[in-house]
This record gives structure tokens, C-alpha cells and sequence, in this order.
């Protein structure tokens, strides 16, 4: 375990006395970027984020793994092919294919890895028009009984800031029409697709549920102030929390 | 990666080639061996100053050495003398928070509660010409390295960028390059883009102009300087590895060399990987983090040669490094060529020896090589060798800081005159003046669909303003606000700006304006001014009247940054910036940085609650000349703006009091397009119009309704205010006997901008207008 560089002290947020003690492994790869956010996100939901090295060959006792953004390994070759080998990630495709199934958040990057895990189906590649994009983005959350999305309401709109340049979520359609089937697609662009993914698809999930993958940034849209200008700024939260509620529910 | 983890590498030294090495012994033996000095871009004077200083002729590796730390770029030789302005013209009062000045990597202002700031804007111009992506892409690398130097967290970046004509062929090239590298780049380091500038201009069409300004922060006890102490104390280089590129002019070293196999002469033009730089961000803030460096030194501009000589320079004894240690990418690279090498992505360390497994222990932990050179000795000397021959006998500092000095003549330009009394009113091209309604909405709309004026965020887009989760603002408000303190708020806010027209118009206030313009956006967001860092671009200093540009803007902005008692902290000078014989417009560019207790208390620049009162503070003077209006007619003569310092002072107190005590929800500086510009952006950035009527201004100023919205007078703002605040708000204004005018009202509803005596502006229209022309151009 490492300890992550912040660079000002921690938001001070009093810890809800159920959730404090869920504790949320956040890993770092080499080259990813949104670390220190997704662990900032942790600790605002109230839980205790645990700092995860992608080197380490145990998760240790967290009840929950956020697979942040960045361009792991400088994404030069598929993204996220290279991180997808490293010793933590075996660690996780088994806690989450286990019976407990380990909740599994993958965002931009994380998901990319997910994919190329085989965790979840389907692959990104490079945005449709070729250029990183970076913006405010309206979600539409398509389901709520995944780990990740038991706060939102199934037709929720949400605003979060979407950053990538290999964000173009493709699949066949076999695999299309069974994600579709299956309820497996969470989240889908509103308004714009922002990178020509396959129906509009934003963020899938697995079949159980436990593992969910997306291009946008919900760890980005937990503060007032310094998310989106659009809606409350804080939409993202509900990720977060939605997680601890499953724990603390599951804990019972 | 595991082939090139550190463990299996360090310290072994890719093997070494036979090559005739010229050591120091032969150089005395034999003197009159023919080198090609001028080649390497030496003059016979200073050639014969480097034999004079050694006391016999240079090896070939000396001579690589003197040749890159005695450029223009590495040296300052044209400009050190005028420079010199900056240090002095400063005050106690404006020392106070000033941690680390002038003359390191970069400067260090004290933030409060133990945290500092670092910043520095640089030029990376003639590269970005060549390979317009590499080019601002290693721009972005080697400013970000500059701040890790420091010992600080890099925490965002900006990008000023100044382009040739917006219709011209080759534009499009230079502009997706630089903005694709700098997004490419910054994006892949975890680093905010959170402002910069766009100029279109033909005089920047064969030289176009590529700032990178980066800014960090860091604790006072992490604070690191780059010199290289204590006796025993090892050297070592760590990062990427050590190749061809970014070797300027070294085929001539190829003289050194026996074997004429050798890859062919590689690009001067560095190539950047920025995955590696964000690991060296890291791994270097977690040597920082357990004090296991004594000294730091990123590689940049004339690599080893640079980072040894100024280590040694620095500190109180020599240093001693063994050349062969360098771990490289091309074996066949001559000891002349690893010494000029500007391979990116590599950082100097002084590691004492009880510190040399920690520090491996980090090295190995973040996969980055390293080898270690040599060690800091008492003798002086920095002596560097070849397979234990030495090949380099100097004294650092006559590398380092004694290079050659010029008094370059200059003399006001005889076409100076002439320029300034061709003004904007009356001239040709002010034929047919908009004055009917219609004809002034059709100007305002023309204006902010304008090159110069349109939305920027075709570029902005392509840069993550998000990440690391403490952007309080971005593009395209007035300053970029980045949180610093999680637990308080402690926060910074930055704004580069530079007016090449005005400068060409007059040297003195144009550099003024420059500075007038960062300082006034700073104090819109609501953030105090506390620091300056420059980044000169002028054309060649070997021309009277370029150098005349440069020593005039030099003057001109030391002596403004007295008046408004905020120092210069660092910055860079990059000369020589033209088009064959035709200099650029001087463009002085400067950031202003400034201090928020709570980036809470930040004021943005659009409107949002309906009813607000606008107020238009300071007065408007007939002032077009150099303005956005006169170029888009086509016309550049005159005299700029009108610089007034205290009115400037005045108007970033009531502006930063206002945001502090809540009078104001917000606010927008006056520059270039003025009143028409500044309107139209506050109405756009969130999409909430206004009436507005400026009878009274007209009344007042004595200047008619175009004038008023066009003209570019300085020392202005326009403001929203809740109506709870507008005695406060006017009380305090009257008080400060500062001109102030309500000028109309939010109107959130009407979707329009109501201007009396122009025609209704649809804010969808404008919208369209505003951001279809960067997308028309380029896609």
C-alpha cells in the first residue's frame, strides 16, 4: 500500500458512522491521473479510500475498487492493454468473478482496463471526430440496481465532465443487442454523442451487476465549485454512495 | 517494462564506443587544431574568449559545452544587461513574499500557512515551426520540469499562443500541431489547462509564437535549488534515456569520430513522451517527500552541458562525472553530442551516500532508469571524463553565468514616427464608421465572430481543465483559479496577456499594457496580485531597432511593476523570432499571479441572476488606434491606449474588495474589442442577456455610442451587482473616487442583448457567430 501525494490537506467531511468504515482501494498505474480525485470522491461519500499500487499482490481488506482514469503505460499501445497484466488486476478479476463480487468501478481509463480484462465486454477506440474531447456531459442513468447506481432513478439525467480521446465504446451486435437485453447498459449520452459509441452507450455493466464501466467522469462532479456549471456540480456523488449503501446493506 | 526496469540497468553503462576523444592533455599539446566554432554558432570573439578563459584551446567537448551555455537562449548575452531592471526596481515591500527570485528555475512566492507557489512561462517558438506538435508538446515538458525543480507539485498549466494570418495554408498546420501536442502532452501529465491566448496575426506566419507557462505548489520546507553541495555527495541521472535528438547543429562534431556509420543527423527537434514525465512528476515528488535529494536540476536547453556546469556553478565546490555512465539510446553518440543532447524527460540529482538506496528504492519503485555519473568535489573544477581520460577541465561558472555580455546598440527605428502619427480615425480604412443601429449590431457580431475575438473553445475543448479536482476556473473567464489548500480554500489565479500590436506602436506602454491587462484579470476573478513572470519574444537583438523594442518593453514593464508593487520572479527571453528579415510584433507576453484566502470567493465573468445591476467602471476615451476594430479594417498606426497605473491599482482593490465581501456576482475586464467585446462575452458565457443604455457614458466621456463600445481605453470593468449590494457597492466606488456607471440590468429571460441605439442581438445568433469561425478554419 502507498500513500498517495495530495497536494493540500484532505477535505474534512465527518465520516457517517456506518460508512466510515467501508473502505474503497483506489489503484494507481503508472500514468494514471484521476487518482487522487476518485480518492477525494471516496472520502466526501464518507467512506475511507485506501490507496491500492497497481505492483501489489493483495487488495487487503477493501470492500470496494475504484479503477481511476489516466493513460496508464501512456495508453501508446491499446489502452489499457498493458495495465490489464499488472499483479493487482488479477487480484481484482478474481474478487469480482468471486461469490462475494467485489464492487468494481472502472472510469475512462478504468474501464478501458476493464474491458481488456474481460471483466466487461466490447472495447473503446479512438473518438469518432479524432480529437480529445473535453466537456460537460448529460447522462441518462438506464439502471439502478447495478453496485454503483442504487441512488440514481432509472431515467435520472446527471451532468459530469467527459475527458478522452479514445472514448468510441464498440461492440458487435450480437453483444449489443445482449447488453441491451440484459439491462447492461447503464448509462447512454443525451443531447450529443460525444465520440460515436455504439448506441449512444456511456457505461455497461456486468452481469451481476458488481462491475461497472464508464468513459465519463463521476469522480469529477462531487464538489460545488469545481465540477460542472450545468445542474449542482455534484451529480457524480452518487456513485460513491450508492456503493456504500450496498456495503453498509450487505453488512447488516 | 521489465526490460528496462531500473534494477537490471543502473549503473551499467551502454558500451562504449572507440572514438578519437580530444582530452584536455591533447588540447594542450596541441593548439592549433582547426574547430569548428562557428559552426556551433560561436563568434571569433568569443572563441577567443573560451581559449582566453582556459588558457589553451577547448577540447571538442568544451567547446559543444561553451558553444550551447554561450547562445542567446542559455545565456541571455543581448539582454542580461536590460534584464538587470527586473532585480533592481524592486522594493522591500515587494520582496517580502518573494521566497526564490530571479535566477533559479523558477521564482517562489509565499503563499501563507507554509505553502508557496512556483511559476514561469517560456517560449518553445522556433520548434513548433518546424514540427509544430513536438514543438509546443516538449514546450509544455520543460516548463512542467522547470517546476518539479523546484520541488513543487506541477498543478496546471496555460497556453499563449500567437499564429500567422487565419486564412493562410500554412496556419492550419502550425495550429493543429501545436494545440493537438500541447493537449497531447499536458492531458497525459494529470495537469489542468486552465487558460492561455489566441492571437492570429501575419506577422507571426514564418515564426509563430508557442508560450507554455506551468505553475506548482509545494510546502516551504519541500522548496529545492539546483546546486550541487557537499563533498562526496553523488550525481546522478535518472529518467529518460540520453539520445540524438535535440542536438543542435552537432554534425560538425562528427569530426570527433572515427567511424562513419553513424545514424544520420537527427532532428533538432526534441521528441517528448509524456508518460514519462508524468512517472519522473511522481517519482521526484516522492524523493522530495523523503528528503533524499540535496540538489535538483531538470535537463532542458543544452542537457548535460547545462545541468552539470549550473549544479556546479551553484554550489560550493566542483563536481566530477564520468561520461560513459550516461545511459543512451544511441550508442554512437560522441561525448560532444551526449553533452548537447536535448532528449527530454530526464532530471540531475545531488543524493548524499547514506541517501543512495532510498533513493534507488524509489527509482525501482516507479520503473524509472537512473545511473550514477560522478560526485561533488572540492576542487572548483567541473572535470568531466571519458573512460577516465578527461575531456572537460573548466570552472562551472564561466559556463554557467560568465558567458559573453552584449551591449547591443539600439536606437529609436526611423519609421517610428511616421507609424505613430498614422492614426486609426480619419485614415482610409475608417471609411463608412457604423453609426445606424443596424450597422452597429452587424459591427458588434462581426467583432466577436473576428479571428482574434471568437470563442476559443474549439481549442480550449481538447485540453481536460478537470483534472486533479481543484480547477475553481477555467476558459473562458478572466483568470485561471486553482485551488490549493483542500481544508481552506488557499488558492491561486493566473493570467498571461500581450498586445503585439500595441507594443509595435510603443515599445514602453505597450509591455505596460501587457502587464496592466494580466494585473486587471487577476483582480476581476478576485484574486490579489502578487507576482510577475515574463516570457519576451522580439525578434533578432542584432537589429538596432528590435533591440530598441526590446530595451524600451524591458524598461517599461520594470518600471509598472514598481508602480503596481508586484515583482518579476522569473521568466525567459526568446529572440531572433522571424520571418527572414521581417521581426514579429514585440510581444512581450506577461503572467500575473495572484493569491485567493477562499477560491470560493472567485467571481466569473458571466451574468446569471436577472435584475443584477451592470455597472461600467472607470471612464472611455476615443482609443482605437491598435485596437481590434482598426485591425479588422486592416489598419496598425498610432499611439496605443493610454497607461495609467494608479487607476489600474485602484480599480483591482474595489474589484478584489467586492468579490471578497460578496458585492459583485460578476465580473469582466475591458481590453481588446472593449465594451462591444466584454458585453457580448458576459452575455454568452452562460447564456443570460441584458439591457443595457449608455447615455450616460456618452454624457459623461463625451465620446459617441460607437466609440464607446469599440474603443480600447484601459483601466476598465463592467461588474454585475445583486441589488442588496449596490450601495455598498457605490458607496465604496464614490469613496474611492473611481468612475463608476450603472449601465443597465440582467435580463435572464429575453434571450437577447439589448444595446440602446444598436439593433436587438439574439444571444443564440451571437453564439453561432462567436464559436463557428475557429470550427470553419480548421475543422
Amino acid at each position: 500500500m502507498t500513500e498517495l501525494p495530495l497536494i493540500g490537506e484532505a477535505v474534512a467531511v465527518a465520516a457517517h458512522p456506518q460508512l466510515a468504515g467501508a473502505k474503497i482501494g483506489v489503484v494507481t498505474f503508472p500514468g494514471t491521473l484521476d487518482d487522487r480525485d476518485a480518492v477525494r470522491a471516496v472520502r466526501l461519500a464518507g467512506a475511507t479510500p485506501v490507496a491500492l499500487w497497481h505492483a501489489d499482490t493483495t487488495l487487503g481488506d477493501v470492500d470496494a475498487v475504484v479503477i481511476p482514469g489516466g493513460f496508464s503505460y501512456g495508453d501508446y499501445l491499446r489502452a489499457g492493454a498493458i495495465s490489464r497484466f499488472a499483479p493487482l488486476m488479477s487480484k481484482i478479476i478474481d474478487a469480482a468473478n468471486s461469490d462475494a463480487r467485489l464492487p468494481v468501478l472502472g472510469i475512462c481509463n478504468g474501464f478501458q482496463i476493464l474491458t481488456e480484462s474481460h471483466l466487461l465486454p466490447g472495447s473503446m477506440i479512438k473518438n469518432d471526430h479524432l480529437k480529445f474531447m473535453c466537456r460537460d456531459q448529460v447522462l441518462r442513468v438506464e439502471n439502478n440496481t447495478t453496485a454503483w447506481t442504487g441512488d440514481y432513478g432509472v431515467g435520472q439525467e446527471i451532468t459530469v465532465p467527459l475527458k478522452n480521446q479514445d472514448g468510441q465504446y464498440i461492440a458487435d451486435e450480437k453483444t449489443l443487442d445482449a447488453l441491451e437485453a440484459e439491462g447492461r447498459v447503464v448509462f447512454r449520452y443525451v443531447g450529443w454523442n460525444p465520440n460515436g459509441s455504439r448506441r449512444d452507450i456511456a457505461g455497461i455493466a456486468n452481469a451481476a451487476g458488481n462491475v461497472v464501466g464508464l468513459m465519463p467522469h463521476p469522480e469529477h462532479a462531487v464538489e460545488a465549485g469545481f465540477g460542472p456549471e450545468d445542474g449542482s456540480g455534484t451529480e457524480g456523488l452518487g456513485f460513491f454512495t450508492s456503493v456504500l449503501n450496498k456495503i453498509v446493506g450487505d453488512n447488516k | 517494462m521489465t526490460e528496462t526496469s531500473a534494477g537490471r540497468t543502473a549503473g551499467t553503462a551502454t558500451e562504449t564506443k572507440k572514438f578519437n576523444i580530444d582530452t584536455v592533455e591533447n588540447a594542450a599539446r596541441t593548439p592549433d587544431v582547426e574547430l569548428p566554432w562557428a559552426e556551433l554558432g560561436l563568434k571569433q570573439n568569443e572563441f577567443d574568449e573560451v581559449v582566453k578563459v582556459l588558457g589553451r584551446r577547448p577540447t571538442g567537448a568544451e567547446l559543444a559545452m561553451y558553444s550551447v551555455m554561450w547562445s542567446e537562449h542559455c545565456s541571455y548575452k543581448s539582454s542580461k544587461n536590460h534584464l538587470r531592471q527586473f532585480g533592481d526596481k524592486v522594493t522591500d515591500e515587494m520582496k517580502k513574499d518573494m521566497l526564490v527570485g530571479i535566477g533559479e528555475n523558477a521564482g517562489v512566492t509565499n503563499l501563507g500557512d507554509g505553502w508557496a507557489v512556483t511559476f514561469k512561462i517560456e517560449s518553445h517558438n522556433s520548434p513548433s515551426f518546424v514540427e509544430p506538435y513536438q514543438g509546443a508538446a516538449t514546450g509544455i515538458g520543460g516548463i512542467v520540469r522547470d517546476i518539479i525543480s523546484m520541488g513543487a507539485r506541477p498543478v496546471a498549466v496555460m497556453d499563449p499562443l500567437r499564429f500567422g494570418a487565419i486564412d493562410h495554408p500554412d496556419t492550419a498546420r502550425v495550429m493543429h500541431g501545436a494545440v493537438a501536442g500541447i493537449g497531447g502532452y499536458g492531458n497525459s501529465l494529470g495537469l489542468p489547462n486552465i487558460g492561455g491566448e489566441m492571437v492570429f496575426d501575419s506577422v507571426y506566419q514564418g515564426n509563430p509564437l508557442v508560450n507554455a507557462l506551468a505553475v506548482g505548489v509545494m510546502r516551504h520546507e519541500d522548496i529545492r535549488l539546483a546546486n550541487a553541495s557537499g563533498k562526496g555527495n553523488k550525481v546522478v541521472l535518472f529518467g529518460a534515456r540520453t539520445g540524438g535528438d535535440g542536438i543542435g547543429g552537432a554534425s560538425v562534431l562528427a569530426s570527433e569520430s572515427f567511424d562513419d556509420t553513424k545514424p544520420s543527423k537527427r532532428p533538432a527537434v526534441q521528441v517528448g513522451d509524456p508518460f514519462a514525465e508524468k512517472v519522473l512528476i511522481e517519482c521526484c515528488l516522492e524523493l522530495f517527500k523523503g528528503s533524499l535529494v540535496e540538489g535538483i536540476q531538470d535537463l532542458g536547453a543544452a542537457g548535460i552541458s547545462c545541468a552539470t556546469s549550473e549544479l556546479a556553478s551553484n554550489g560550493d565546490g566542483g563536481m566530477e562525472v564520468e561520461l560513459t555512465s550516461v545511459l543512451l539510446r544511441d550508442p554512437t553518440l560522441t561525448p560532444g553530442e551526449i553533452l548537447m543532447s536535448e532528449s527530454q524527460e530526464r532530471m540531475m540529482a545531488v543524493v548524499t551516500p547514506e541517501n543512495i538506496a532510498a533513493f534507488e528504492a524509489v527509482m525501482d519503485k516507479w520503473a524509472v532508469e537512473y545511473s550514477w555519473l560522478g560526485e561533488v568535489t572540492d576542487t572548483g573544477r567541473l572535470i568531466i571524463t571519458w573512460e577516465g581520460e578527461v575531456i572537460v577541465d573548466v570552472d562551472p561558472r564561466t559556463v554557467a553565468h560568465d558567458g559573453p555580455v552584449y551591449d547591443r546598440p539600439y536606437a529609436r527605428p526611423e519609421w517610428q514616427d511616421a507609424v505613430q502619427a498614422d492614426v486609426f480615425t480619419g485614415s482610409v480604412q475608417d471609411a463608412g464608421r457604423p453609426s445606424a443601429p443596424a450597422e452597429l449590431a452587424a459591427a458588434i457580431t462581426e467583432l466577436v465572430a473576428s479571428p482574434n475575438m471568437c470563442s476559443k473553445s474549439w481549442i480550449t475543448n481538447q485540453y481536460d481543465r478537470y483534472v486533479g479536482g481543484n480547477t475553481a476556473m477555467a476558459f473562458p473567464d478572466d483568470a485561471g483559479v486553482v485551488r490549493v489548500d483542500e481544508e481552506t480554500g488557499l488558492g491561486v489565479a493566473l493570467a498571461t496577456d500581450a498586445n503585439g500590436r500595441y507594443t509595435y506602436l510603443d515599445p514602453y506602454h505597450g509591455a505596460q499594457l501587457a502587464l496592466a491587462e494580466a494585473y486587471r484579470n487577476v483582480a476581476t476573478s478576485g484574486a490579489v496580485p502578487m507576482a510577475v513572470s515574463d516570457c519576451l519574444n522580439f525578434g533578432s537583438p542584432e537589429d538596432p531597432d528590435v533591440m530598441w523594442q526590446l530595451a524600451e518593453a524591458i524598461r517599461g514593464l520594470s518600471d509598472a511593476c514598481m508602480v503596481l508593487g508586484i515583482p518579476v520572479t522569473g521568466g525567459n527571453v526568446s529572440l531572433y523570432n522571424q520571418t527572414g528579415t521581417t521581426p514579429i510584433h514585440p510581444s512581450p507576453v506577461v503572467a500575473v499571479l495572484g493569491k485567493f484566502d477562499d477560491v470560493a470567493r472567485r467571481t466569473p465573468s458571466g451574468w446569471k441572476e436577472d435584475g443584477q445591476a451592470i455597472y461600467l467602471l472607470g471612464t472611455t476615451a476615443a482609443e482605437l488606434d491598435g485596437s481590434e476594430w482598426s485591425n479588422m479594417r486592416g489598419h496598425l498606426g498610432g499611439l496605443p491606449p493610454k497607461v495609467d497605473l494608479a487607476a489600474e491599482r485602484e480599480l483591482g482593490e474595489i474589484l478584489i474588495n467586492a468579490s471578497r465581501d460578496g458585492m459583485v456576482d460578476s465580473a469582466h475586464d475591458l481590453s481588446e474589442g472593449g465594451l462591444a467585446a466584454a458585453l457580448v462575452e458576459s452575455s454568452l458565457r452562460y447564456g443570460v442577456g441584458a439591457r443595457i443604455a449608455l447615455q450616460d457614458v456618452l454624457d459623461r466621456d463625451g465620446v459617441d455610442l460607437f466609440t464607446a463600445l469599440f474603443s480600447e481605453t484601459q483601466g476598465r470593468a463592467i461588474v454585475a451587482v445583486p441589488r442588496s449590494e449596490e450601495i455598498r457597492f457605490k458607496d465604496m466606488c464614490t469613496a474611492r473616487g473611481f468612475a463608476h456607471l450603472r449601465i443597465g440590468v440582467v435580463d435572464a429571460e429575453g434571450g437577447t442583448l439589448e444595446i440602446n441605439g444598436v439593433e436587438t442581438m439574439n444571444l443564440d445568433a451571437l453564439r453561432e457567430a462567436h464559436e463557428a469561425t475557429l470550427p470553419k478554419y480548421f475543422g
